[in-house]
């Protein structure tokens, strides 16, 4: 098994047909991820042919793709100025898995899209702004490098792309159940703690490296879930130690506003509760080299 | 992006929420003038505050009450030029004096924890709203906001109900609240704050002062977003890199910093941070990041040559750190940018003599590197880890002159 994303997956695209659909969709595909459908509505009918072979039929809506194809997951690439719309589609569809790729979505359109799903109950969304997730030999919905890690019995959940990379290349030697990249900003659809929350119940998850970085509160409140819910060793991280209060570092949802949602009162939440803490990526990774090791 | 207070209360007046006269000044003349017109509506009283964008103004000497428009032009002269919190101000607003029965405070924003909005109301305005959030949490009146329902005329009426104003007072108060969503939602900002609404002597509520923050994500709806840049106050290197489309933040130290994705680059800092106490500079001091720079998730040659160029432009930089994992983008290219970005400059018959400790993983890594090997230029110096590159561009900007 796996969180989320498994070998039965069967994922479409929203934005296909686009420059940067495209090239994460012959990606996609190149990992082994079973991608049944593109979704464009001036493009319906048309198919689309990727190396290897592989002709992808492109539909006009998402509803339709899902009663021609079966699929589960959607992973969205298109403008930010059209992702809200895209996101009301796939919830309207009932898919399961709404993957958000897209950067720089207006945080009023993500409030919207996030409780209009939560009011449908029915699709979870990981996202905006995020590389996605997976589950490497199994699926890949996004644009995490399939290459980087080979499966294993780590849960990686974080909120930087580059640092999920770097994370999977330094324990690639033990490999990754799943790795949920759960994007910056400030609103997201699926939280560590929902992450936390399914490793913790997927029996071919072992340990688990949680990546946090400054702004907001989410580790901390993480932290308090870890004390009551996981018992799954878990090893963490936070970027951002020296950075400057109220300087913005690229992702929306990291700025120090205060004392609270620096990495020292995130570093101390996680220490409070057993979790421990590398420096630098490297060190946390050794951390987790040590209880992957003794296992 | 944070709004001055006088574009706050342009935009309040805009959406219909009630405010008082006010015009802005740059010259103690300036603010004579608008004095003169401004305080006809209130018998000769206006107030002179200093328009920063920082909290404590009141405490800080930058608010004040002028009895005359002489004694405006007069305050905006001492004001003008003072520093607050970092803050030198350019700019005062002179508004109408107004006669306060009562200040209240209200704002809505962002609840990032909850994923929705929050607004919070209280009857005791005017002071410092995080005091009384700890001292008396229950004077402060915290109301959920669904953000696809937003602030309608019910959930107006129960956030004047939570806050305990007099039956009288909630109607109007309503009213002003439902207004201040307008702005919220209408301009997508992340924060409307008004400290103090006040009731005045006449019963009218008016918001007296505005804090907005609005979401730069959304600019490509509101294009009038425009004019809310500020760019007086901007690092030129921030100004450059900005026209480059690049992420660049200006920092104290002198080691130059470069990555790919915001968390590796913010992780860099740290790495280098802490690799740099571990040394001592010619000036006793510790090295230490000079600057935040993501290139971005799919980074070409062009955008890492973009990047070296705005950092070997900081006369502060003793050594540079590129430190690159390649996810999306690709190693050679990067490889490419630093060996272009110094080709260049050379044409340009400069000399780079910055030491560039360079550290390449992930995608066409080991193309990359050979990239570099082959350029055989001996200011690049490749080293196999994050850690170890952070300890190398240390002790080499500790070394420099």
């Amino acid at each position: 098994m796996a969180i989320f994303l498994t070998k039965d997956s069967r994922v479409i695209v929203q934005g296909m047909t686009g420059s940067e659909g495209m090239k994460h969709t012959t990606r996609m595909l190149a990992s082994g991820t079973t991608v049944v459908g593109g979704v464009n509505p001036r493009k319906a009918g048309t198919s689309v042919d990727f190396p290897g072979g592989v002709s992808v039929p492109v539909f006009g809506g998402v509803a339709e793709a899902m009663a021609a194809t079966g699929a589960d997951v959607t992973v969205i690439f298109v403008p930010a100025a059209f992702t809200k719309a895209a996101v009301v589609e796939a919830v309207d569809a009932k898919i399961p898995l709404c993957v958000v790729i897209t950067e720089g979505v207006a945080v009023k359109d993500t409030a919207e899209f996030f409780t209009y799903a939560q009011n449908a109950g029915t699709t979870r969304i990981i996202g905006p702004n995020c590389p996605g997730l997976i589950s490497p030999g199994q699926s890949n919905a996004g644009i995490i490098p399939a290459d980087i890690s080979g499966p294993g019995r780590i849960g990686l959940v974080s909120k930087s792309g580059t640092l999920t990379y770097q994370m999977m290349y330094e324990l690639r030697d033990f490999g990754f159940s799943t790795g949920v990249g759960i994007g910056g900003d400030p609103i997201i659809g699926t939280t560590h703690i929902d992450c936390l929350q399914a490793f913790q119940d997927d029996p071919d998850t072992d340990a688990i490296v949680m990546i946090g970085e400054i702004g907001g509160d989410a580790e901390e409140r993480a932290a308090a879930y870890i004390k009551d819910h996981v018992t799954k060793p878990v090893v963490g991280y936070v970027a951002g130690f020296t950075a400057p209060e109220g300087k913005t570092m690229g992702h929306a949802g990291a700025i120090v506003t205060g004392s609270s949602g620096t990495a020292a009162a995130k570093k101390e939440a996680l220490e409070a509760v057993g979790v421990r803490v590398g420096k630098t990526p490297s060190e946390t990774a050794q951390l987790m080299r040590e209880i992957m090791s003794a296992r | 992006m944070d709004l001055f207070e006088y574009q706050a209360r342009d935009m309040f007046a805009a959406h219909g929420v009630p405010v008082l006269d006010g015009a802005i000044a740059t010259t103690p003349e300036q603010a004579r003038a608008a004095a003169e017109r401004i305080g006809a509506k209130s018998g000769g009283v206006t107030v002179v505050k200093a328009q920063v964008k920082t909290g404590g103004r009141g405490k800080a000497g930058g608010v004040k009450v002028a009895r005359s428009a002489a004694e405006a032009g007069e305050l905006a002269g001492q004001i003008l030029g003072m520093d607050i919190k970092g803050h030198t101000v350019k700019t005062v607003m002179i508004a109408q004096g107004a006669k306060i029965a009562e200040e209240y405070y209200f704002s809505v924003l962002l609840d990032r924890a909850n994923r929705r909005y929050l607004a919070m109301c209280s009857k005791e305005g005017g002071m410092d709203i995080e005091a009384l959030a700890v001292e008396r949490p229950e004077a402060l009146a915290k109301v959920p906001v669904d953000p696809i329902v937003g602030i309608d005329a019910a959930k107006a009426r129960e956030i004047v109900d939570a806050a305990g104003f007099d039956e009288a007072d909630r109607a109007t108060i309503a009213e002003v609240i439902a207004k201040l969503w307008d702005v919220y939602a209408a301009e997508d900002a992340t924060l409307v704050e008004v400290n103090p609404l006040v009731k005045t002597e006449d019963g009218q509520i008016v918001a007296l002062d505005g804090k907005v923050s609005i979401d730069g994500n959304s600019d490509f709806r509101h294009p009038d977003h425009e004019q809310y840049v500020d760019h007086s106050k901007t690092d030129p290197l921030e100004v450059l890199a900005t026209e480059k489309g690049l992420n660049y933040v200006k920092l104290d130290g002198n080691v130059g910093i470069i990555g790919n994705g915001a968390g590796l680059v913010m992780s860099t800092l740290d790495v280098v941070a802490y690799a740099g106490e571990e040394f001592v500079g010619a000036d006793g001091q510790h090295p230490a990041p000079a600057n935040f720079l993501d290139i971005g998730g799919g980074a070409n040659a062009e955008i890492m040559a973009n990047g070296l160029e705005i950092i070997m432009g900081d006369p502060q930089v003793k050594a540079i750190f590129v430190n690159v994992f390649g996810g999306i983008t690709a190693c050679d290219a990067v490889a490419n940018g630093i060996v272009g970005a110094i080709e260049m400059l050379k044409q340009r018959g400069e000399t780079p003599t910055l030491p560039i400790v360079v550290r390449l993983d992930g995608n066409n890594a080991v193309l990359g590197r050979t990239i570099l090997d082959d350029a055989e230029h001996d200011i690049i110096e490749l080293v196999d880890t994050m850690d170890g590159a952070a300890r190398r561009v240390a002790e080499l900007a500790a070394a420099a002159k």
